[in-house]
């Protein structure tokens, strides 16, 4: 899979999850998902059951503790995707 | 020392029952006597004897003025839907602000109860638990299905820092949240207090109850006749569910903020038959019954004599001319000096944890609007009834009245009792 692809569905993902007070184009590839985009840590496991089932793969904790920011989580998909 | 009680009052209501959402739409479907029983598909598809119920009407565009996309992703749990839609209704009504950002409320605190939360979203999790897949639960499975779910979320969107917690006392839940929201701002311990109830929709919160042959069976082809509060031919109560919500507050602080004052919460008393004479984990101890309204006049510093109206908790069981009963010798008033009587399970059916809140704000209405909402579905009262008080007490119709004092109670499974005494309020 495209990695452009990827970045697009993972920000589709991301998106739904912030709070009401960050806007969607904060997104950006090395948005730290707690820290600069204020996602509550609870929704971080939310996201990666989304990304589960987008992409039909399985995070094992060592990928769950390494989603830190957009770009760790691309990383993750296109190795387990490719 | 602080041994004076501060005065309490109504400040801010909110509702969602069976035959309409929201307080004004509540007031109209009462005064009209329109029926919120419906035949129920989904107990009819799983075998139920007892195939209508008396469910909420949730439409989408409400859901999403009460909740966000993310909110409502995996949103399971009906009465955790329909306690943050009554409470927001009733803080918005009294005209009360959101904490900033960075302070809670501190004088602010919630009691919301509830039997049990999200069934759905717990049989759920159970099916995803016993497939060895926990970790696909996800973030929401807690929050929609801890008793205390209701209080936290509301706590959370409004800012409340006082006591936030939500009580359980099967029927009694509602009014027994009021009162300990009542006697908390009393004893000065807080200035506002939100308080309520709510209660699942569905199979598995009225399964047990259908298993128990204790609700009604020959109605499913008519379900707005089902349920029959105080009738010869009651067949049991019809399930139910919904929300009801109050903000009570300080007189000052209502009259400081300039707040409507729907009534003032004159006092009421809590108790229990502890399973003892007649009662038992299903049937009412009759002198706990008695005990619970004379300790709720004197805690009110009422007469019997000054009680107006009554409204009941009659649910349609074999148990209303038990209630009737044990309210005449309460009072000593019976005949025609009884006072007039009414039940709104005719309408919305039992809302089992909401009963007590959903029929504090009918009765609550009541006194606004100086009117007694009619009872329905009576083909002839009860033998047992009518040999006691007079039928006159029993309005068909809803009728304008004085009601300067009105007595509510809840009497519940598990042999406890709830007894809360309001007054109009005049400004």
């Amino acid at each position: 899979m495209q990695e452009n692809e990827i970045q697009q569905e993972l920000f589709k993902i991301v998106k739904v999850y912030l709070p009401q007070d960050v806007k969607e184009n904060a997104v950006k590839l090395d948005s730290h998902l707690m820290q600069d985009l204020g996602i509550n840590s609870a929704h971080l496991v939310d996201i990666a059951l989304d990304v589960e089932d987008a992409y039909d793969i399985t995070l094992n904790e060592k990928d769950m503790e390494e989603m830190q920011t957009v770009s760790d989580a691309i990383k993750i998909v296109s190795q387990k995707t490719s | 020392m602080k041994n004076i009680k501060s005065r309490v009052v109504v400040t801010g209501m909110g509702v969602v029952a069976p035959n309409a959402v929201g307080v004004s739409a509540f007031a109209k479907a009462l005064q009209e006597q329109t029926s919120g029983i419906r035949f129920d598909q989904q107990l009819a598809d799983l075998n139920f004897g007892c195939q209508v119920s008396g469910t909420p009407q949730i439409s989408d565009e409400l859901l999403s003025e009460n909740f966000t996309p993310l909110q409502l992703r995996g949103l399971k749990a009906s009465g955790l839907v329909y306690g943050v839609i009554a409470g927001k209704e009733a803080f918005s009504d009294a005209g009360l602000e959101v904490a900033p950002k960075d302070e809670a409320h501190s004088e602010m605190g919630i009691i919301f109860g509830t039997g049990q939360s999200g069934g759905e979203k717990f049989r759920e999790a159970i099916h995803l638990i016993d497939d060895g897949r926990v970790r696909r639960l996800g973030s929401t499975s807690v929050i929609q299905t801890m008793t205390s779910g209701i209080s936290a979320w509301l706590a959370g969107e409004l800012g409340c820092g006082n006591m936030v917690t939500s009580n359980s006392s099967a029927c009694c839940t509602g009014t027994e949240a009021f009162l300990m929201g009542y006697e908390r701002i009393a004893a000065g311990k807080a200035t506002q207090m939100l308080v309520g109830s709510t209660s699942d929709s569905g199979p598995y919160i009225w399964g047990g109850f259908d298993a128990m042959r204790i609700l009604p069976t020959k109605y499913n082809d008519h379900p707005e006749n089902a349920s029959r509060p105080l009738s010869n031919d009651a067949a049991g109560f019809v399930p139910g569910s919904g929300a009801g919500a109050f903000i009570l507050e300080s007189l000052e602080s209502a009259q400081h903020r300039g707040a409507t004052i729907y009534a003032e919460v004159l006092g009421g008393a809590l108790n229990s038959g502890g399973h003892r004479g007649d009662g038992s984990m299903t049937a009412p101890n009759g002198k706990a019954v008695q005990d619970c309204i004379r300790l709720a006049l004197k805690d009110a510093q009422i007469n019997s004599e000054e009680i107006d109206a009554i409204n009941g908790h009659l649910t349609a069981t074999s148990k209303d001319a038990f209630e009737i009963k044990n309210w005449s010798e309460a009072l000593h008033r019976n005949g025609l000096d009884f006072p007039p009587i009414n039940t709104f399970k005719s309408y919305i059916g039992h809302c089992l944890a909401a009963a007590g809140s959903v029929e504090l704000v009918g009765a609550i209405l009541q006194i606004k609007h100086q009117q007694i909402y009619g009872n329905a579905n009576i083909t002839n009262l009860h033998q047992d009834i009518t040999d006691i008080i007079n039928s006159k007490c029993v309005s068909t119709k809803t009728q304008e009245m004085r009601i300067d004092v009105l007595a509510k109670a809840s009497f519940g499974f598990g042999d406890v009792n709830a007894c809360v005494i309001l007054k109009k309020h005049d400004s």
